[in-house]
């Protein structure tokens, strides 16, 4: 395998999978019902219980 | 310890024999230390069982690396504007300005990631940092990689690859510390409590993940001797080239960013007291940012025996940038929706509001200079150098600090910070210091590039390339005072946190309450 065969495979194949993977997660965050998923996780850093003090 | 010695005796050169009798010295000030700490006591439950020593040592440290850093780097500033300041051959700006760039980034950027990373992973998973005192291992060995790699640059150690400048051995070090991180926050992660894991930890995991394979291909060498500072690269030429940048764009990528928007993505939230804007946006701000950045570094390349194909495609890829980092800025921003009011009231919000702001500046000026032919202006000139350090002092250093006031007063246990009117103090002299150093910068690079490519009627360069260097002169001074008022910012926040571990608490007048709305009659 040289240079040339291993950089058509790069920018084709290699290409399409990246791309594959980031719409699978654009569809999959997008999906219906996710939102509420979405809504809950955005929750998680406030949920804390460990608070000593809140700087105001 | 006895190890370094060995190698110290055995050396094949002096700079080498001088750095591993640093060593020894810090293994042995170390082991001392360690011998006279009183044996930990069994059974101390802490509070929810958080290991918080490593943070509350590192957020100490980030603010004095911060003064490190930005004082050498001010006095980087003061040699270009003054070459009589080159005290040689240790303090040579060749020598200096190495030091600078890694003092900010990994000693001031690396201790303020490794510190909130430990304490983010911790509160959003739930769960205690795994692996014992491994993490303690973590945190003094990169403390370790810092002085090193520290007075290695000022014995005149470098591999001469910009911001991998350390030696094949401070590397192995490196390599072997960041591995114990990579255990540490993995198995926090895998133990956690929390069902699902917080985006935060996504950009630290990516941070982490992305630097360990970008270091270990990027210092792949070979020592001439075992017992000598001196290796040569495994690659050449132009593949060396493009190695070198691909490794310094993703720094800058998922070091001073994907690490950085993971300390944006708790402690933002955390002071507005509001969730993230969109949390389904962090998502693809995620995976967009890291599917695209990896492929921008050619841009350093442009009109070089870099491939042009390859050129094309870092430009490219830099420009699709734009959007997960703008969508990353207006996630950000608009987690105070409703909530404007704090800009006013609180001076961290303020804070982590101008780095998101700087974030969006910086990441918008970064593609437009990847444009080939903007490139062919702005390259080598300064107007590179007032890009990095709006994007540095505006977005990495203003949410560092922002990090940092909110975790010293519950680290320690405070009311509240020493000083609320002290933080928007380090705000105005923070920002109005950067804002002189890029406009300067910005005045600075045009000028210079514009002299370079200025020709006459008959072919023949107008302007020696000395004759560019004497009209910086103004603007290097300017330069320099912008990054004394940025200093002055960092010494009222070492000043405030300072007082604040002390448990003092400044009389002053409090900053101005949200204002009482009168419903509408």
């Amino acid at each position: 395998m040289d240079y040339n065969t291993l950089r058509h495979f790069a920018d084709s194949w290699g290409l399409v999978y990246l791309f594959v993977i980031f719409l699978a997660v654009a569809v999959y965050i997008f999906r219906p019902g996710a939102k509420k998923a979405a809504i809950e996780a955005a929750q998680i850093p406030l949920r804390d219980t460990d608070e000593r003090v809140d700087s105001k | 310890m006895v190890g370094a010695f060995i190698m110290s005796a055995l050396a094949v050169d002096d700079a080498f024999r001088i750095h591993m009798g640093i060593l020894t010295l810090i293994l042995g000030i170390g082991v001392v230390v360690a011998m006279r700490l009183p044996a930990p006591v069994e059974g101390v439950a802490h509070s929810a069982g958080y290991m918080d020593g490593p943070v509350r040592v590192g957020s100490i440290l980030t603010v004095f690396w911060g003064i490190i850093g930005f004082t050498v780097g001010l006095v980087a500033a003061l040699q270009l504007a003054f070459p009589e300041l080159n005290f040689g051959p240790w303090l040579n700006f060749g020598r200096i300005r190495p030091l600078h760039t890694s003092a900010v980034i990994f000693a001031f950027g690396g201790t303020a990631l490794i510190t909130t990373s430990f304490y983010v992973v911790q509160r959003t998973t739930r769960a205690r940092l795994f692996g014992g005192d491994l993490a303690w291992f973590v945190f003094w060995g990169y403390q370790l990689f810092i002085a090193l790699a520290a007075t290695g640059y000022l014995l005149g150690i470098t591999q001469s690859r910009e911001y991998a400048e350390p030696e094949w051995y401070v590397d192995l070090w490196l390599t072997v510390v960041w591995v114990a991180y990579l255990v540490v926050f993995l198995g926090t992660l895998l133990k956690r409590k929390e069902p699902h894991i917080y985006v935060a930890n996504w950009f630290y995991l990516a941070f982490i993940v992305t630097v360990a394979l970008l270091h270990v291909v990027n210092n792949l060498a070979v020592p001439v001797s075992f017992f000598g500072s001196r290796s040569y690269s495994l690659f050449s030429g132009v593949q060396d080239a493009l190695t070198q940048w691909w490794y310094g764009h993703n720094a800058v990528g998922f070091f001073l960013t994907a690490g950085f928007l993971g300390m944006m993505y708790y402690f933002l939230p955390k002071q507005a007291e509001r969730p993230v804007y969109s949390y389904r946006l962090s998502i693809i701000h995620f995976w967009a940012l890291i599917f695209l950045y990896i492929w921008a570094g050619p841009h350093h390349l442009h009109y070089t025996a870099l491939p042009d194909w390859a050129q094309t495609l870092g430009m490219v890829f830099s420009i699709m940038l734009w959007m997960p980092s703008w969508g990353g800025m207006i996630n950000g921003l608009m987690t105070l929706r409703g909530a404007w009011d704090k800009m006013r009231t609180d001076p961290i919000i303020r804070m982590m509001v101008i780095a998101v702001a700087f974030y969006g500046m910086s990441t918008f000026e970064g593609p437009v200079m990847s444009i080939k032919s903007v490139n062919a202006l702005s390259h080598y000139t300064d107007w590179t150098i007032g890009h990095v350090h709006s994007g540095a002092l505006g977005w990495v250093g203003m949410i560092s600090f922002g990090a940092i006031y909110f975790l010293v007063p519950r680290l320690w246990g405070r009311e509240r910070l020493y000083s609320l009117r002290m933080v928007n103090w380090h705000f105005w002299l923070a920002t109005l210091g950067i804002v002189v150093y890029a406009a300067v910068m910005w005045v600075s690079g045009i000028m210079q590039g514009l002299m370079w490519r200025e020709y006459d009627s008959q072919g023949f360069l107008v302007y020696s390339f000395a004759e560019s260097v004497a009209a910086m002169h103004p603007y290097y001074v300017m330069r320099a005072a912008g990054g004394l008022l940025y200093l002055a910012g960092g010494l009222v926040m070492a000043f405030n946190i300072a007082m604040t571990i002390a448990g003092r608490v400044r009389t002053e007048r409090p900053m101005p309450t949200p204002a009482q709305l009168q419903p509408a009659e």
